[in-house]
C-alpha cells in the first residue's frame, strides 16, 4: 500500500467570464479543499476584463487561504504585445508561472522554476529530463496520452519532476488563429465583440445528428463530453501522479471538487462519484484518452473490473 | 533573422520516387521526404521510402544540385522510442541535407549523436514567435524553423525580422486551420493523431455509407457530413466537416479548400523569408509535377522582377485544378480569414 497522497489543482478559466463573475467564483474557491490554484487567461489575448491588478489580487486572497498560486499563461503567442505581456509574467518573482507555449519555456528557462501546461508537448522521459534541467517542477501530462505511457515516462522520471493529470474537465483539443465563435456570429476577429462572453461553457458544437461533438471557446476547440478520470485514482496514485486537476465550469466547480476531495479521503465511493459527475457534467464524461483509445470513448473501469473478477 | 540573398528556396513533397524526381526536374530546390512508418506526419499507407528508395531518391536529387530533407516530425512516446532514434540515424547515413524535426527528445539526441547535421524545426513544433524559435536554437542549433498556418503576413514579417533563425512558410496545399502539433481532434475521435501516429482523420476510420439523404462520411462512426446529390464528397477531414451549432449547420471551422499564397510572394521574399514549402506528400506525382512546374515559374517570376510581379492566370487555373474543393484561400496569412 502507498503512502502517497494526490493534491488537487484547480486549472486556469478557459472560457471569458464576467468579472464579478470570476471575484465572486475564486471567492467560494478561497474555502474549498483545492490544494493549487492556476490563475489567468490562456486562450484569447482579447479577453481584457481582468486587470494584472484584479488578478494579483484574487492570487494575495488564495495563499491567504492556504493555496498554492501559479499564474498561467497565453497559449497561442502571435502578436508582439502578446509576446510583451508573456514577458511580464514571467518576469513575476512572486509567483509560480505555467508555460502553455515555448516561448514562456524560453523566457522562463534556467531563471526560476516553472510548470508546463497540458499543450507543452513532452510525450517522452528525454523531453521531460530536457525540461527539467531548464527548470520544469511540475508538468501537465499532454491529454491525448495514455496511462501506460505515463507509466513508462515515470520509469525515468527525472527526480523533484511531479505530475499533474487533467482528470476532469472538457478537454482543450485544439487551437487556431481563427476564432470560431466569431465565425458563428459571422463577426470578424477583429471586431468579435468578445460574443465569446454570452457562452460561459462555450458554444456547442453538434453532429448533423444532434449528438454533441465539440465546444467552441473562440480560439480553442474542446470536446463536448467532459474528461472523468475519478475512477482511476488508485491508478494514479499507484503510478506516482502528484496532482489532479480540476478544470472549471459554469456551475458545480466546487461540487466537482468536493466530490474528488472526498473520493482522495475515503469519503466518498468511487461508483457515487462518476455517477455524481456524470450528471455535473454539461453534456456527458469521457475517459478514453486515459485508457489508450479514442478520447470520446467511455470505458467503464469499474465495470470491466467487476468482470475481469468473475472471469 | 532575415535571409539576406533575398532568393527563397522551393520546398517539394515527395511521397515516393516518381514525385521526388518529377520534383528535382521541375526546379525543386529542395525535396522532402518520409521513412514508411509513423516517424513523419504522412504516415499513410503505401506512401513514403524503404532503404533502397531513400537511397537512389537521395542520389538522384544530389547529381541534379536538389537538397534533401527527411521529415521526421511526430512525437515519440516511450514505447516507440527506439524507431524514431533509427530514422534519426537512417537519415544521418543517407547523407541527407537536413532533418526536419518536431520533438523536443528526439532532436536532442539528433543534434548530441550527430552535431553536424543540419537540423529544421518542423511546423509541428509549433512555434509562432522568435522567442519560441529561441528555445529551438539555443538547444539544438536549428539552422531553420517552418512556421505554423496560423499567422497573418504581418506577423510573418514580425517573426521573419526578429527569430535567430531564417524561416520557413507555408506556400501551397491543404489547410490546417489548427496550430500544427497542437490539434488533437483527430485522436479524440479516432485514437489516433499527427503528433502520436502522423496521421489526421486516418483513413482506416472512415466510413463512407450511400443514405436517402446522400452520401454519409464518418471517422469511428461519427458523423463529419453528408453529400447532397449534387455536391461533390470530399475526404472526411474532421475539421472541414459540416456541424450544428444552435441548429445552424454550417462548415463550423473551415470549408473544404487550399492555402495559396501566391498571390503574397514578393512580400514574403521582402521579409526574408528563406523558403517556401509545397504541401502534399499524399499527393501524386502528376499533383507535385504541376504544383512544382507552377511555384518555379512564379518564384522566378517574383526574384526577377518584384515590383511588376502578378501571378499569372494559367498559373492559378492549374493550382485551382489541384486543389482540395477546387478552391484556394489566403488562410491566415489574409488577416479577415481568422
Amino acid at each position: 500500500m502507498t503512502t502517497h497522497t494526490l493534491r488537487l489543482s484547480l486549472g486556469p478559466i478557459l472560457y471569458y467570464w464576467e468579472r464579478e463573475t470570476l471575484f465572486d467564483f475564486y471567492e467560494q474557491i478561497a474555502k474549498s479543499p483545492i490544494d493549487i490554484v492556476y490563475l489567468g487567461e490562456t486562450v484569447c489575448s482579447k479577453r481584457r476584463l481582468m486587470r494584472d491588478e484584479d488578478w494579483l489580487e484574487i492570487a494575495a486572497q488564495l495563499e491567504r487561504a492556504g493555496k498554492e498560486v501559479v499564474l498561467s499563461t497565453l497559449t497561442l503567442i502571435e502578436a508582439n504585445s502578446e509576446l510583451s505581456k508573456l514577458k511580464n509574467i514571467c518576469k513575476n518573482e512572486q509567483y509560480t508561472v505555467e508555460a502553455n507555449d515555448m516561448a514562456a519555456v524560453n523566457l522562463l528557462s534556467g531563471k526560476q522554476t516553472f510548470v508546463t501546461g497540458p499543450a507543452i508537448n513532452i510525450y517522452n522521459a528525454r523531453t521531460l529530463s530536457l525540461l527539467a534541467k531548464q527548470g520544469v517542477k511540475r508538468w501537465v501530462f499532454p491529454v491525448e496520452l495514455s496511462r501506460d505511457t505515463l507509466a513508462d515516462i515515470l520509469e525515468q522520471r527525472p527526480e523533484g519532476v511531479e505530475t499533474e493529470v487533467f482528470a476532469y474537465g472538457r478537454l482543450p483539443l485544439a487551437f487556431s488563429a481563427r476564432c470560431f465563435t466569431a465565425r458563428y456570429h459571422n463577426l470578424q476577429k477583429d471586431d468579435c465583440q468578445l460574443r465569446c462572453i454570452d457562452d460561459p461553457d462555450g458554444l456547442l458544437m453538434s453532429t448533423r445528428e444532434d449528438d454533441p461533438f465539440l465546444v467552441i471557446n473562440g480560439i480553442q476547440t474542446q470536446s463536448a463530453k467532459s474528461c472523468n478520470l475519478v475512477a482511476d485514482l488508485e491508478d494514479m496514485k499507484q503510478l506516482g501522479v502528484d496532482v489532479l486537476r480540476i478544470s472549471p465550469q459554469s456551475k458545480s466547480t466546487i461540487e466537482i471538487i468536493n466530490i474528488f476531495h472526498d473520493c482522495l479521503h475515503g469519503k466518498k465511493l468511487i461508483q457515487d462519484a462518476s455517477e455524481e459527475l456524470e450528471s455535473l457534467s454539461p453534456t456527458s464524461t469521457c475517459n478514453g484518452y486515459w485508457h489508450g483509445g479514442a478520447g470520446m470513448e467511455s470505458v467503464n473501469q469499474y465495470f470491466n473490473e467487476k468482470k475481469a473478477e468473475t472471469l | 533573422m532575415s535571409n539576406t540573398n533575398n532568393t527563397m528556396e522551393l520546398v517539394c513533397p515527395a511521397g515516393n520516387l516518381p514525385s521526388l524526381k518529377i520534383a528535382v526536374d521541375n526546379g525543386a530546390d529542395a525535396v522532402y521526404m518520409g521513412f514508411k512508418d509513423d516517424t513523419n506526419a504522412r504516415h499513410f499507407a503505401g506512401l513514403n521510402f524503404n532503404d533502397k528508395r531513400a537511397q537512389e531518391g537521395i542520389a538522384y536529387a544530389h547529381q541534379r544540385g536538389s537538397k534533401m530533407f527527411v521529415a521526421i516530425n511526430t512525437y515519440p512516446q516511450p514505447s516507440g522510442w527506439q524507431r524514431w532514434q533509427d530514422a534519426v540515424d537512417h537519415a544521418a547515413q543517407l547523407g541527407v541535407d537536413a532533418l526536419i524535426l518536431a520533438d523536443i527528445g528526439v532532436m536532442d539526441y539528433a543534434s548530441e549523436r550527430w552535431p553536424d547535421l543540419r537540423l529544421h524545426l518542423s511546423v509541428q513544433g509549433s512555434a509562432t514567435s522568435q522567442e519560441s524559435i529561441d528555445f529551438y536554437h539555443r538547444n539544438f542549433n536549428i539552422k531553420r524553423a517552418v512556421v505554423p498556418r496560423v499567422l497573418s503576413l504581418k506577423q510573418i514579417k514580425t517573426v521573419a525580422e526578429n527569430s535567430p533563425v531564417p524561416i520557413e512558410v507555408f506556400g501551397f496545399g491543404s489547410l490546417c486551420v489548427m496550430v500544427e502539433g497542437r490539434c488533437l481532434l483527430s485522436s479524440y475521435v479516432t485514437g489516433q493523431s499527427p503528433n502520436t501516429f502522423g496521421a489526421c482523420s486516418p483513413a482506416s476510420a472512415v466510413q463512407w455509407k450511400e443514405t436517402d439523404a446522400g452520401l454519409e462520411t464518418r471517422l469511428n462512426n461519427v458523423l463529419i457530413d453528408c453529400h447532397g446529390k449534387d455536391e461533390s464528397a470530399g475526404y472526411p477531414t474532421l475539421c472541414k466537416g459540416r456541424f450544428s451549432v444552435n441548429k445552424n449547420t454550417y462548415h463550423a471551422m473551415e470549408e473544404p479548400t487550399s492555402l495559396n499564397t501566391m498571390a503574397l510572394l514578393p512580400e514574403l521574399q521582402k521579409a526574408g523569408v528563406a523558403a517556401i514549402k509545397i504541401e502534399g506528400r499524399q499527393r501524386s506525382p502528376a499533383y507535385v509535377e504541376q504544383v512544382t512546374k507552377v511555384w518555379r515559374a512564379a518564384l522566378d517570376s517574383a526574384q526577377q522582377d518584384p515590383e511588376n510581379y502578378q501571378p499569372q492566370a494559367e498559373w492559378l487555373q492549374a493550382l485551382e485544378k489541384v486543389s482540395e474543393g477546387s478552391q484556394t484561400t489566403l488562410g491566415a496569412y489574409h488577416r479577415p480569414w481568422q
